[in-house]
């Protein structure tokens, strides 16, 4: 298969960032009470993947190794403050709704988590399309979240009455444990129906305990899905 | 006073950083298996977050301000505290080893934790004085040491119980997570 189809295909689905590889939970879980905010919240971290994932692949060479964590922060910080600041000034009730999780697209761990595991070892071209798969399989991940949680919270979907009025909404699904409650049911669905994600790592090792040096603090940075890739 | 005590109720309880703002979720769910280094790890948050809501206040008020460039607050508040935690390791190592082997490896985890830098952004949007800072980092980081503690106790309980195989793992530690998330709504009822 052609490899940069091969990279979009391989973020939208086999290592899907949220759904196999459980990174960035943060936002999420946060932003996902609604289908649009998903889709805000999954484009904006779209457009910062594929910026920073062609800075640090242009920059591999420039950026010595012993600095570069320092080095890719401020490249990440610097797109998502420009990110910010446009979607102030041109989608204000997008703003609004999102709040003060844009600026933490800086700390979501499949930003840093790509540059370190794959855009600083790739040529450029590959690393935009892997910036974009990631970008889409997290966008994808997000809207089918903010999609059941407004469905059954609000009855709407994308801000349209789907559900009959005379059906209560659940509103605890809207509010913050429904959030948990969803992605539990998402992942044991996946366990259910036999695909293989990597929440043992999430729970069971300290390995992702934090949230942008996943890869690189791993001792093992090999994921199950890699592992099995390989055979 | 009072308003001090208000917001350390409000940032523990009423808006804990986890169960209602989903911050730190990655090392909430991560480092949740066993009760000591749940422990461990909310001592070390609690610490961070509050030194590092102080240093960010200062910084935002008395740099950032004056010179016009309070859009560069991202920046330099991620910088800072990746720096300071360095800062905070290299200190505990030479002044208090005690501290620095019960906390030492939980450390660099809270680097780029979300939390520290949530609280630091909330603290900026919320206009809280110096002093105000200085509490509300303190009342997240206990928040989060609550919640952190909670789940560990949940999960130490959980690990004996006979579950259907696909909720084993993440799906019931999320699952007892939404119920501590409920009962933290109730929290929300205390008028204050």
């Amino acid at each position: 298969m052609n490899k940069y189809l091969e990279r979009l295909l391989n973020g939208l689905w086999k290592e899907n960032p949220v759904l196999i590889l459980m990174l960035g939970m943060c936002p999420a879980l946060a932003v996902s009470t609604k289908a649009s905010n998903g889709i805000g919240m999954g484009l904006s971290t779209l457009a910062v993947l594929v910026l920073s994932n062609l800075v640090i692949s242009l920059l591999r060479k420039v950026i010595p190794d012993d600095v570069r964590l320092p080095a890719y922060i401020v490249i990440v910080a610097s797109l998502v403050t420009v990110t910010e600041l446009l979607i102030e000034a041109y989608l204000p009730s997008l703003y609004d709704a999102l709040g003060i999780y844009i600026p933490l697209i800086v700390v979501n761990c499949i930003i840093l988590g790509r540059a370190e595991a794959y855009a600083n070892k790739a040529t450029p071209g590959l690393a935009v399309m892997d910036g974009i798969g990631m970008g889409l399989g997290f966008t994808v991940a997000l809207t089918l979240a903010g999609l059941i949680r407004e469905v059954l919270g609000s009855g709407t979907a994308f801000g349209l009455q789907i559900l009959p009025k005379s059906v209560e909404p659940i509103a605890i699904f809207v509010q913050p444990p429904g959030a948990f409650l969803v992605f539990a049911l998402i992942i044991a669905i996946m366990n259910a129906i036999g695909i293989k994600t990597r929440q043992r790592q999430l729970v069971e090792s300290g390995c992702d305990g934090n949230c942008a040096m996943c890869t690189s603090m791993c001792e093992n940075p090999k994921t199950p899905v890699d592992e099995e890739a390989a055979k | 006073m009072k308003d001090l005590i208000l917001i350390i109720i409000t940032c523990a309880l009423i808006n804990n950083v986890v169960l209602s703002q989903f911050l730190g979720i990655c090392s909430f769910l991560g480092v949740s298996k066993q009760m000591k280094a749940a422990a461990s790890l909310g001592g070390a948050v609690i610490f961070v977050i509050t030194i590092a809501s102080a240093v960010a206040n200062l910084l935002y008020n008395h740099i950032l301000l004056p010179l016009g460039i309070d859009y560069m607050k991202t920046i330099v508040f991620i910088l800072v505290i990746a720096a300071l935690v360095q800062i905070v390791e290299m200190f505990l190592k030479k002044k208090s080893p005690a501290v620095y082997k019960a906390l030492g490896i939980y450390l660099p985890l809270i680097t780029t934790n979300c939390a520290v830098l949530g609280v630091a952004l909330t603290n900026v949007q919320n206009e809280y004085t110096f002093m105000e800072s200085v509490i509300a980092g303190f009342g997240t980081g206990l928040g989060y040491t609550i919640a952190i503690v909670l789940l560990a106790g949940i999960r130490s309980r959980i690990n004996e119980e006979d579950l259907p195989a696909p909720l084993r793992g993440a799906p019931i530690v999320m699952i007892s997570a939404a119920l501590m998330s409920i009962a933290f709504m109730g929290f929300s009822g205390l008028s204050l």
